[in-house]
């Protein structure tokens, strides 16, 4: 004990070497200077495409290679091209500009004050809806809450979204979640938590109980990279593995968690595609930048939950264009240059790019397109406001927000609802103004 | 025991009069509801092949089978979510969490997920999930494996709390809990799964085959959630309990001649608070017994619904016997416990003027 230092006094009558915490630190802060050139992007068409039924262990490499298709010539490459006909590809890119064209209107309905809170995608397009197209319509996904493009991409009416963004008296979630926290059963869509990562262990639980049933359903879940850092993640890691469970785990690694770089969920010493190997689960590293990619990495990833070969873990790997919602300015914590040094692009205009290459789309279509999506986009929000919106009155009637806490109303939150509606009634002694014309 | 007690009758479909202990009665609730509904599944440590460590799910899996009856990793927080999504897949999902003392990793899946699921969905997606776990102490479990944690799941909205004191009451409760649509959280006492407990921890257990309430039907009864039931009646006062700690009072009354109404609560969410406002405004008086710590427990909310609402009829102060604010001890275990000394001088002071 002699030896030892006391409490509190560092190396005092030791020569052992002192030690020091590493906290993690991204390259590059406001103003800096970006440089992009560590990340290694590997060649579009380089990566092979396995089986589907391989095993874990013998495709290792694919939790830290990038499988690429689209090309810096914009034409699709390799094995992992799925060789869409370009209907499809034209669709895929109508999903896409309509995802960016409704988060553009709603950001601007936060700025306005029409609701409290918005959260874009831009960037992360194909992540959502190119990976949704590659799987069954009735496959359910327990998103996270920046897949907007799976319900745009699902055909959910926009305007359905809107009114639950603006919390109205058409929201069909009654006004009681966050905006863009959604929930559509008959889109096979689970209603979004908020908390982070809670949506993964219970996507494995929904396959899990489809392989009791013997059911041909699969499902799939999203999560950022910074979520995977919650116990709820590796929970789903294990489930999916110990019972095969015949799931999706999406990674979207966008690089940032508000202002935390990915760093603070480990990106420094591994990918997070390597997650899944210490579990036995297949692992796809994907550009998620490029469409075709993230369409063949979803497919592969479906065709093998339908063959009862087991789950796999895709990591996407994105750049979040935007904030993180509208509650942040990424101008405080991070360099302007990032969006345009990103080295993997814009999913949107290589999409579009791909599809001038090879003959079928050009500008002036590209141009049509977005000026549709914006004006389909406007005139739904203006339908969708004729519901109120936030703020306005136009909500719920007052008694829902005791409804659905049980499936019945128990005597306790009977009495509650009567002293809420009392105290409305002692504040609008005429009569409630908001139920019905709105105030 | 009382004669009260008896007096729940039993379907009339159901004849055969056998004894069962409070482990063989969940055993028989979950074969039942497996039996009448393929949608039910039970998951959990050691659940499957080996029966459960207290034995409740002996014999599920060799008849229903691997995929309805099976084990898990040691992941209360994977168990519960898996449970979450397998209800949302129409499954009706039976997880147990092998100690109470154990949930608190699935807690975030309980509370934030669970019981908000038909709220934040405004009835899309539901939970109809019943979590079984045994709880308190009384069997030298150490702080680890004796704690009472009803209270944390009282307070969060949208769950269902059940604690049954009987082996009859255990099955009929549990099938209920089972049917429900919304998720319960089904606490199994389990220094009374083969004995009811009349606090002398020094004397041999009696094995609940000598009592009434061991009387379980064949087949299928339901008991209503949030119904409680008188375990004895008297004018004295009122005493309210659930669990291990309704055998400690009724022994403990019997002992000193007190002739209370002992009301076994069943459900703590949501509470009959009409059976306790009419036992009050009889009795005038009301003493509230748990076993869990003291500070913030169930009994503060029933000791403010008490005054709430038969503060007039009081002819003394509500009064609350509970474990103390410690962790549970291991050698001093019965220290802890709120046993008949501690419930004695309580009758003592609320029935002196």
């Amino acid at each position: 004990m002699a030896d030892r230092p006391q409490d509190g006094v560092a190396g005092a009558g030791d020569n052992r070497p002192r030690l020091s915490l590493h906290v993690p630190e991204p390259k590059f802060r406001p103003g800096d200077a970006v440089d992009f050139s560590h990340i290694e992007v590997s060649e579009a068409g380089a990566q092979p495409r396995p089986d589907e039924t391989t095993d874990p262990k013998d495709m290792l490499d694919f939790a830290h290679g990038l499988i690429r298709v689209l090309g810096e010539d914009n034409k699709a490459h390799g094995p992992w091209d799925p060789k869409l006909d370009p209907e499809t590809l034209r669709s895929m890119l109508g999903h896409m500009a309509m995802t960016r064209a409704f988060d553009e209107r709603m950001f601007r309905g936060q700025r306005q004050g029409k609701t409290s809170f918005y959260m874009k995608c831009t960037g992360e397009e194909a992540t959502s809806v190119s990976a949704s197209m590659a799987l069954a319509a009735d496959d359910m996904v327990f998103p996270s809450y920046r897949q907007q493009g799976i319900l745009i991409q699902r055909g959910y009416p926009m305007i359905e979204m809107i009114n639950q963004i603006y919390s109205n008296r058409g929201d069909k979630l009654k006004g009681r979640q966050l905006p863009i926290m959604y929930s559509s059963k008959e889109h096979s869509f689970f209603t979004i938590s908020g908390n982070l990562a809670t949506q993964t262990p219970q996507a494995v639980g929904w396959a899990m109980a489809s392989a009791i049933k013997g059911d041909s359903r699969i499902a799939a879940t999203w999560v950022g990279e910074g979520s995977t850092a919650e116990g709820d993640f590796h929970s789903a890691c294990l489930f999916a593995t110990v019972y095969n469970a015949p799931v999706i785990l999406n990674v979207v690694n966008n690089q940032w968690a508000i202002s935390s770089f990915s760093g603070f969920a480990g990106a420094e010493r591994a990918t997070f595609a390597a997650r899944g190997v210490g579990y036995g689960i297949a692992s796809l590293r994907v550009d998620g930048n490029d469409p075709l990619a993230c369409y063949a990495a979803e497919q592969w990833a479906a065709n093998r939950a339908r063959a009862n070969a087991g789950p796999t873990l895709i990591e996407f790997f994105s750049y979040r264009a935007e904030g993180h919602s509208t509650s942040d300015d990424p101008s405080g914590y991070r360099s302007a240059q990032e969006r345009d040094e990103w080295p993997l692009g814009d999913p949107v205009m290589r999409l579009k790019n791909h599809l001038i290459e090879i003959g079928e789309w050009d500008e002036e279509r590209q141009e049509k397109m977005d000026l549709e999506a914006a004006e389909h986009v406007k005139k739904t929000t203006k339908e969708a406001e004729a519901n109120g919106i936030l703020g306005h009155g136009l909500h719920h009637p007052f008694r829902t927000m005791f409804e659905d806490v049980f499936e019945e109303l128990p005597w306790h939150l009977r009495e509650q609802a009567d002293q809420a509606i009392h105290e409305r009634e002692t504040k609008f002694p005429e009569g409630l103004p908001n139920e019905g014309k709105g105030a | 025991m009382s004669e009260t007690q008896t007096k729940i009758a039993p379907d009339s479909e159901a004849p055969a009069e056998r004894r069962l202990n409070m482990i063989e009665a969940i055993n028989d609730a979950l074969d039942v509801s497996m039996n009448r509904d393929d949608n039910i599944v039970i998951m959990g440590e050691d659940v499957g092949y080996f029966g459960g460590v207290f034995r409740c799910t002996a014999g599920l899996q060799e008849k229903y089978g691997k995929t309805r009856v099976f084990d898990t990793p040691i992941s209360e927080c994977g168990i519960i979510a898996a449970a979450v999504g397998m209800g949302a897949y129409g499954l009706r999902p039976v997880p147990e969490i092998q100690f109470a003392d154990y949930i608190y990793p699935g807690l975030d899946q309980l509370i934030s997920e669970a019981a908000r699921l038909r709220y934040r969905s405004a009835a899309e997606y539901t939970a109809p999930i019943t979590v079984r776990s045994p709880f308190g102490g009384g069997i030298f479990g150490g702080q680890t494996h004796s704690q009472s944690p009803e209270a944390i799941f009282a307070h969060v909205s949208g769950l269902k709390t059940v604690i049954p004191a009987t082996p009859y009451d255990a099955k009929g409760l549990l099938i209920s809990a089972i049917e429900d649509n919304d998720p319960v959280i089904f606490f199994e006492p389990k220094r009374i799964y083969n004995g009811p407990f009349s606090g002398y921890y020094d004397k041999p257990v009696e094995p609940w085959k000598r009592f009434d309430e061991s009387l379980v039907p064949e087949g299928h009864y339901k008991i209503p959630l949030g119904k409680a039931r008188y375990a004895t009646t008297g004018d004295q006062l009122t005493i309210l309990a659930y669990g291990t700690m309704v055998h400690v009072v009724e022994a403990v009354c019997r002992e000193k001649g007190v002739e209370a109404d002992i009301v076994d609560l069943r459900t703590i969410v949501p509470v009959d608070i009409e059976t306790i406002e009419e036992s009050v405004k009889k009795t005038g008086r009301c003493l509230i017994v748990h076993e869990a710590t003291r500070t913030a427990g169930f009994g503060a909310e029933l000791s403010a619904l008490v005054t709430e609402r038969c503060f007039y009829h009081l002819e003394a102060p509500v009064e609350r016997v509970t474990g103390f604010d410690t962790p549970y001890p291991h050698s001093l275990e019965w220290a802890y416990f709120p046993g008949p000394i501690r419930i004695g001088e309580a009758l003592d002071k609320i029935l002196k003027d």
